[in-house]
C-alpha cells in the first residue's frame, strides 16, 4: 500500500514539474519569438549563443557536479572549425555548424579521458590548463589568423538556398539551434542517464558501488557538454561572421562559469537568465572598459557568499517549484 | 663560438637561466599554493592577484614614500600577507562547511576585482622597477654572463622555499600543521587553535606569493595582469607535481622551468605549450601527479 502511495505522489510530483516547465518554456519561447520586435536582433542572437553555452556548461556542474575551468576552448574552436569551413571551403552554414560542432566534440572527447581522471579542484585546474593550451595553439596557428582571428566569415545561404544575411532570417535559423540544444539538455537531464549523473555528483562512491560505470558516465556528460557548447561557438561565429581569440581565452571560461552561477546552478532555465543578465550588463557597461571585469568579479563573490542559488534558483525556492 | 647540438652555448645557456628564473616563481608559487591547499583543501585562485599586488606594492613604495627594494622585500609580504588574513577570516572562512569548489569561484572573483581595479588605476602597459643597486652588474663565467639580480633570484627563492620546507617538515609548528592538514578535530580537540593556525596558513602562503612577486618586479614589468597567465602555468605545475609533498612542489618548479627554458632554445614554437603537454603526459601515466599520492 505505502509503496502505491509513494509512486503516486512521485507521479504526481513529477507531473507538477513538467506543468511548471511547460508554462516557463512557454514563457521562454513568447519572449525569444518577440524579442527581435523591440530589441537589435544581433544581441538578442548574442544572448541566444550564450545562453546555449551556459546551458551546456550546467550539464556538467548543475547535473554532475564537474566545474569544469576550460569551457572556452570548446566554444573557441568549434568558432574557429566553423568559420574557416565557411569562409574557406565554402561550406553551407549548417554544414559548418556541424563541422565545428564535430571538432569540439572531438576536443572534448579527448580533453574529458585527461580530466576525469582527476576529481574536485584538480578538475577544474586541468581543465583550465587544457584550454590555455588551445589558447596558445590558436594564437600561433596558422588558420586562426592570431591575434586577427578570422575574419568577415560570410553567413552564406542555409542548404544552398535561403540567404542568412537578413537579420530575422538569421535570427530564426539561431532561434532553432538555441531550442534544439535547449531540448536535447532538457531531455538529457531528465532520462535515466541524468538521473545516474546526478547521482554521481551527491555521492560518487554510492554510484559506483551501486554497480555504474562512473567514468564512462562522466566522460559522455562531458562529451555532450563540450559538444554542445561547440554547437553555442560556432553559431556564434556565423552570427558575428568573427572568431577570435576572445572565445578560447580563460576570461571566457570564467564568464560562462558566472552566468550559470548567477542564473542558478543545476536548474533548467536558471543559465538563460543568467547569460541575458551578463550579456546584457557587459553591453551597458562596455564603455568602462576594466570596470566590466571589477563588476563580474563582485558578482562572484556575492553569488558565493550570500546567493548560492542563484536568480532562478531563489525564485523556484519561493515558488515551491522546480525550475 | 663554440656549440652544442647547433646551438651556441650562450643561447643555450641564456636560456637556461632564464628557465630557471622562470622556475624559481613556478617554485615559490606551486609551494605557497601548496601550503595553502594542504590545510584549507581550496585552491587559491586569488595567487596571481595577489603575486601582482606584492610586485606593485614594492613599486609604490619606490614611487610614492621613496622605500627601496630591500625593505620592499620584507613590508610587501606582511601587507599583502595581512590582506590575505582578512580574506580567509571574512570571506574563506564561511565556506568550509560548502562543497570545496565555493572556494575557487570566490577566490577567481576576488582576483577579477583585485586585476580590474588596478587596470582601471594603472592600466594594461607595464611599469618598470629599477634592480637595487647593490645588485646591478654581473660576473662573467667564462662561458656566460650572468646578471647579479638573476643569479640572487635563484639563490633567495631557493632559500625560502628550503627554509619553509624546513619548518613544515623539521620543526614542532611544522608537525602541527602537517597533523592538522591530517585530522583537524583531533589537533583542535589538542588544544591547538586551528581556525588561527588555518588563517595564519593563509596569510602565510599569500605572504609567499607577494615575496615572489616583489622578486619578479625587477625582471618582469610591473603590471595589472602579470599574475593573470603566470598562476594557470602554476596550475598546471602543481597538477605535475601533485600537492602531497612540498619539496614535489619545489623540484616540479624549478625542473619545469629548466625544461620550459631548454624547449625555447631547440623548440621555441612549443616554449608556451611545453608544460601543458607534460601536464597531459603525466595526467596518463602517473594521474596523482609525479610526487601526489591518489586519495
Amino acid at each position: 500500500m505505502s509503496t502505491g502511495g509513494g509512486v503516486s505522489v512521485a507521479a504526481q510530483k513529477r507531473a507538477e514539474e513538467l506543468r511548471t516547465h511547460r508554462t516557463a518554456f512557454i514563457v521562454m519561447l513568447a519572449v525569444l519569438v518577440l524579442a527581435p520586435a523591440v530589441v537589435y536582433p544581433v544581441f538578442m542572437m548574442k544572448v541566444m549563443c550564450f545562453a546555449l553555452f551556459a546551458c551546456a556548461f550546467n550539464l556538467l556542474i548543475g547535473f554532475g557536479g564537474l566545474l569544469s575551468f576550460g569551457h572556452a576552448m570548446f566554444l573557441g574552436s568549434a568558432g574557429y572549425a566553423s568559420a574557416h569551413a565557411a569562409k574557406v571551403w565554402g561550406f553551407t552554414p549548417e554544414l559548418a555548424i556541424l563541422f565545428g560542432t564535430a571538432c569540439a566534440a572531438v576536443l572534448s572527447a579527448g580533453a574529458g579521458l585527461l580530466a576525469i581522471r582527476r576529481q574536485g579542484i584538480y578538475f577544474a585546474m586541468i581543465t583550465l590548463a587544457l584550454a590555455q593550451m588551445v589558447y596558445f595553439f590558436s594564437l600561433q596557428a596558422k588558420f586562426t589568423g592570431g591575434e586577427d582571428g578570422i575574419q568577415g566569415v560570410p553567413r552564406g545561404h542555409l542548404f544552398g538556398v535561403i540567404s542568412l544575411d537578413n537579420q530575422l532570417t538569421m535570427y530564426a535559423f539561431v532561434l532553432v539551434i538555441f531550442l534544439f540544444g535547449f531540448g536535447l539538455i532538457y531531455r538529457t537531464i531528465h532520462s535515466p542517464f541524468g538521473q545516474v549523473l546526478k547521482a554521481i555528483r551527491e555521492n560518487e562512491n554510492r554510484t559506483i558501488s551501486l554497480g555504474y560505470d562512473t567514468d564512462r558516465f562522466k566522460l559522455l556528460a562531458f562529451v555532450l557538454s563540450g559538444t554542445l557548447a561547440g554547437l553555442a561557438g560556432a553559431t556564434k561565429a556565423l552570427v558575428f561572421q568573427l572568431a577570435s581569440l576572445t572565445d578560447v581565452h580563460w576570461s571566457m571560461s570564467g564568464e560562462v562559469v558566472l552566468m550559470t552561477l548567477l542564473g542558478g546552478m543545476g536548474t533548467v532555465f536558471g543559465p538563460v537568465v543568467g547569460a541575458a543578465v551578463i550579456i546584457t550588463m557587459q553591453n551597458y557597461l562596455a564603455q568602462l572598459g576594466a570596470w566590466v571585469t571589477i563588476v563580474q568579479g563582485v558578482i562572484f563573490v556575492v553569488c558565493v557568499m550570500a546567493f548560492r542559488r542563484g536568480i532562478i534558483g531563489e525564485l523556484a525556492h519561493w515558488l515551491k517549484r522546480p525550475l | 663560438m663554440t656549440e652544442i647540438f647547433g646551438v651556441p652555448t650562450q643561447a643555450l645557456f641564456g636560456q637556461l637561466l632564464i628557465g630557471l628564473i622562470n622556475g624559481s616563481f613556478y617554485a615559490l608559487l606551486s609551494l605557497g599554493l601548496a601550503v595553502i591547499f594542504g590545510l584549507l583543501n581550496i585552491i587559491n585562485f586569488t595567487h596571481g592577484a595577489q603575486y601582482m599586488l606584492g610586485a606593485f606594492v614594492a613599486y609604490l613604495m619606490l614611487t610614492k614614500l621613496g622605500i627601496g627594494y630591500w625593505w620592499a622585500l620584507l613590508v610587501s609580504p606582511v601587507v599583502v600577507g595581512a590582506t590575505g588574513v582578512l580574506i580567509e577570516r571574512f570571506l574563506l572562512s564561511k565556506l568550509y562547511k560548502l562543497d570545496h569548489l565555493y572556494g575557487l569561484l570566490l577566490t577567481f572573483g576576488l582576483a577579477l576585482i583585485i586585476q580590474g581595479l588596478f587596470r582601471n588605476e594603472f592600466g594594461s602597459s607595464g611599469q618598470p622597477y629599477q634592480i637595487p643597486s647593490q645588485l646591478q652588474g654581473g660576473q662573467n663565467l667564462g662561458f656566460m654572463f650572468l646578471p647579479n639580480y638573476r643569479a640572487w633570484i635563484i639563490v633567495a627563492s631557493l632559500v625560502v622555499c628550503l627554509s619553509t620546507w624546513y619548518v613544515i617538515e623539521r620543526t614542532k609548528l611544522g608537525s602541527y600543521l602537517r597533523a592538522a592538514t591530517e585530522n583537524p578535530q583531533l589537533v583542535q580537540a589538542f588544544g591547538v587553535n586551528v581556525p588561527r593556525m588555518i588563517t595564519l596558513t593563509y596569510g602565510f602562503g599569500v605572504g609567499l606569493a607577494a615575496l615572489a612577486g616583489v622578486m619578479a618586479a625587477p625582471v618582469y614589468q610591473v603590471s595589472p595582469q602579470m599574475g593573470a597567465d603566470l598562476i594557470i602555468v602554476v596550475f598546471a605545475v602543481v597538477v605535475i607535481g601533485g600537492m602531497g609533498s612540498i619539496l614535489g612542489a619545489i623540484v616540479t618548479g624549478f625542473g619545469l622551468g629548466l625544461i620550459e627554458g631548454l624547449t625555447k632554445v631547440f623548440y621555441p614554437e612549443a616554449s608556451s605549450t611545453v608544460i601543458f603537454i607534460i601536464m597531459v603526459i603525466v595526467l596518463l601515466l602517473r594521474p596523482a601527479g609525479l610526487f601526489g599520492t591518489q586519495k
